[in-house]
């Protein structure tokens, strides 16, 4: 009986010393999952988080994602940690089917092992939940999945390359952090056949849910090497600087994930984000030319559609107010592309609420504006206070 | 076609008067300036509107459904999109801002025929204990202002509005928290139903006192998952 006791007093001591590391590594995981935006995709409209159900649309179909939460029957509770590894690192599920690339392993391939489990370490606190997702909904032939196999025989090349040694510490982080768990690249790189990142160096943007995903080598699209890195940091953070606003698909990933950046982390992003090689890429959309004659009229409607309806805010020089960006050399509006800018002004809303911006302005939705006038008021923007870029007809406004 | 003039209107209304100044609000006056182009504090129609009152709302009542359309239990294009980047005390903080604020209300839409207005105020006052509808002023107040915290007012609100409600109920694009009592009533009101109530009730001459009753109902005929204190503002 005595002898016992020592023995039970030790395990006493001893289980919160292992528990403290457990949390600790929850707690890491929980930063990193954020990071990685797990939870953005696994958790429907209101739904339980990580409890899947999300429908996210693709060339291929619909995938609906599956419930991640440790729930044995419906999720994945009976995953251990070499199971999501396998899953993050190789694409492999736990029944050893590949998984499809729509989740963002290709980029998560790149993490390290420690921060994988704990990830694991944290999905395994979360709440379980017993919600059974629908299967994916894809086009033939995509919804056979061993095809997937060959996808990653052709396109996928688990682990790290070897170029990402680097001398400057805080770059390596930032690196790291952008083309893993950050999986910047799943949107912002044009994909190929079949869904294939498209690696060159002046690879073009892609679309996403509609919007224009700029390329992160180019200044003026959505580059930042002309940017100081604190600003830069700033909007990762922030979702908005003085200069500029996330918005769209953006808006979600920094309302959802890089809110939740330390500082350290956000400014090793920025450094990195600043050190790509600058490169100008052409736009995969190509504007159609207007004559001299129809750009003036253009400008004309543009110019009286502004003053009525958004000069309160932006600024009769488009400078900007209280909230609302300056549009004067803002590459958001001058960039190639006038996707963006087009989905702005038709649907309006509000850049996110984060720490760095707590409460914000928004803008109300113009969709009454016909095509023609659309066109012709971007066409202002683009045109006037210095800005210097090509008009828009209706045409390339139609979808 | 209607609704869409309805917007345009406003839009052009607001946007071409500078903002009236409203004294010591912190600025959250141009902060919402983008949802004040459609819930104007004037030129809200009853009689062809869409565009439902928001202020003067009970604060709880307000959040909850900013939080029902982030969350998609109310489905609108528009207002899902509008609240999708704002954080829960943002939500709140709006939500507030708007329930303290009393402009005048609009005018009350035309009156309804008689068989209409009939089953309209029956509906409201007594409800329609065969069918087991209680009646809508059991829980919107004797004077159908509201109750606060939670509970919204019927008056001032637009007759197409009323009815797409209704109607977004009994198909499923609006929900309150579970029970939602509005569901089980709406199931239990034909087509005729919907019309009548809505065209009594934007019909209604608005009472002298429009604030939402402080009192909670002491009886409510039904339990309803959005009346206990609102949603915590987490
Ligand atoms: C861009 C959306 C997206 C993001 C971000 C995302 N996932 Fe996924 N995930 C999916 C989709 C879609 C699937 C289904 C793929 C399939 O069926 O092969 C999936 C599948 C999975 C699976 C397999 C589950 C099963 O039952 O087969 C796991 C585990 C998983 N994800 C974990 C994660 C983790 C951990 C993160 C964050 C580090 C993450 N996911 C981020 C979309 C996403
Ligand atoms: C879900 C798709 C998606 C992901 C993931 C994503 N982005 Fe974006 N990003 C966009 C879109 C769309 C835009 C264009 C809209 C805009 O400018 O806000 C954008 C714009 C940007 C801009 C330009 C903002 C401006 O206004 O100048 C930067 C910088 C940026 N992203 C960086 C990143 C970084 C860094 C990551 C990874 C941590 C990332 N993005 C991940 C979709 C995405
Ligand atoms: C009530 C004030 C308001 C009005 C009126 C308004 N805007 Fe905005 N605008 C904003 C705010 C606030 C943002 C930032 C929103 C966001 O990022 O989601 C913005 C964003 C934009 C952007 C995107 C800029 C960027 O850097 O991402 C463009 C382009 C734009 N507005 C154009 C217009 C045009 C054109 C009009 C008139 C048809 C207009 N706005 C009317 C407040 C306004
Ligand atoms: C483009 C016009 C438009 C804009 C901008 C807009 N709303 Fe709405 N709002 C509507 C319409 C239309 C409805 C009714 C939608 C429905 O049928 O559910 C509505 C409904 C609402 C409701 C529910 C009212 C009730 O009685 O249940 C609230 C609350 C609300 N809006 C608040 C806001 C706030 C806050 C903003 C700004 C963040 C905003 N709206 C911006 C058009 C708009
Ligand atoms: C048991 C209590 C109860 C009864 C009886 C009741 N309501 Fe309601 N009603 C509510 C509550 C609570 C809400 C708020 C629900 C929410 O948060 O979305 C509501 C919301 C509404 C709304 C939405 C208002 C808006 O601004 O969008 C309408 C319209 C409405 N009720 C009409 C009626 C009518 C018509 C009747 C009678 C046929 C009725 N109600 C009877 C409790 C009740």
């Amino acid at each position: 009986m005595h002898r016992l006791l020592p023995i039970l007093l030790l395990l006493l001591t001893a289980a919160p010393a292992v528990g403290a590391t457990d949390s600790a590594d929850a707690e890491r995981g929980e930063y990193l999952a954020r990071i990685g935006n797990c939870a953005g995709c696994h958790t429907a409209p209101g739904g339980e988080p990580f409890a899947g159900g999300l429908r996210l649309d693709s060339p291929y179909g619909t995938f609906i994602t599956p419930n991640i939460t440790p729930d044995a029957a419906t999720g994945i509770g009976d995953w251990g940690a070499d199971d999501l590894w396998a899953a993050m690192h190789d694409g492999e599920r736990a029944d050893g089917s590949p998984l499809y690339p729509a989740c963002p392993y290709p980029s998560y391939t790149r993490v390290e092992r420690d921060d994988i489990d704990a990830i694991h370490a944290y999905l395994e606190t979360v709440p379980a939940v017993a919600h059974e997702t629908a299967p994916h909904d894809l086009d033939w032939p995509y919804g056979y999945r061993p095809l997937v196999n060959l996808w990653q025989a052709l396109y996928f090349e688990p682990g790290t390359p070897a170029d990402t040694a680097d001398a400057d510490p805080v770059r390596a982080r930032g690196r790291y952090l952008v083309e893993g768990l950050g999986h910047c690249d799943g949107c912002h790189r044009a994909r190929g056949t079949f869904g294939a990142t498209d690696t060159e160096a002046d690879a073009p943007g892609a679309m996403i849910h509609g919007w224009y995903a700029p390329p992160l080598a180019d200044p003026a699209q959505a580059g930042l090497q002309d940017w100081p890195v604190a600003e830069a940091a700033a909007l990762l953070r922030s979702g908005r600087t003085e200069h500029a606003a996330t918005m769209g698909p953006m808006a979600d990933v920094v309302f959802d994930s890089l809110q939740y950046l330390s500082s350290e982390d956000a400014q090793a992003m920025a450094t990195y984000l600043k050190s790509i090689p600058a490169r100008t890429v052409a736009s995969p959309e190509r504007l159609i030319g207007l004559s001299e004659r129809g750009r003036e009229a253009a400008m004309r409607e543009g110019g009286r559609i502004y003053a009525n309806a958004c000069a309160d805010c932006h600024g009769d020089e488009g400078e900007g107010g209280d909230g609302a960006p300056s549009l004067a050399g803002n590459r958001a509006v001058t960039m190639d592309n006038p996707v963006n800018v087009a989905n702005m002004i038709r649907r309006g809303g509000f850049p996110p609420a984060t720490a760095g911006n707590p409460r914000p302005y928004g803008m109300p939705p113009f969709h009454q504006l016909s095509e023609r006038e659309l066109a012709a008021v971007i066409s202002y923007i683009r045109g006037s206070w210095g800005n210097d870029a090509a008009p828009v007809s209706a045409t390339n406004l139609r979808r | 076609m209607h609704r869409l003039a309805t917007i345009v209107s406003c839009l052009l209304y607001l946007l071409c008067l500078p903002a009236e100044g409203i004294a010591a609000d912190d600025g959250m006056g141009d902060r919402v300036a983008a949802c004040t182009a459609c819930h104007a504090e004037e030129g809200i129609r009853l009689e062809d509107g869409y565009v439902p009152r928001i202020h003067g709302k009970p604060a709880g009542y307000l959040y909850n459904q900013l939080v029902n359309y982030q969350t998609l239990r109310r489905r609108n294009a528009t207002m899902n999109h509008m609240v999708s980047h704002l954080s829960r005390d943002y939500l709140y903080e709006i939500a507030r801002h708007f329930a303290e604020r009393h402009p005048p209300y609009p005018a009350a839409a035309e009156r309804p025929g008689r068989a209409l207005a009939e089953r309209g105020e029956q509906l409201v006052r007594e409800g329609d204990p065969q069918a087991e509808v209680p009646a809508c002023a059991s829980c919107h107040g004797e004077r159908l202002t509201g109750v606060q915290p939670n509970t919204p007012g019927l008056v001032g609100l637009p007759r197409q509005y009323i009815m797409a409600q209704l109607g977004a109920w009994q198909v499923g694009t609006r929900h309150a928290a579970a029970p939602d009592c509005m569901a089980e009533i709406t199931a239990r009101l034909d087509g005729r139903d919907v019309e009548a109530v809505a065209a009594w009730l934007a019909a209604r001459p608005v009472p002298d006192n429009t604030e939402p009753a402080d009192t909670p109902i002491a009886e409510p005929p039904m339990d309803c998952g959005s009346v206990p204190a609102p949603d915590d503002n987490a």
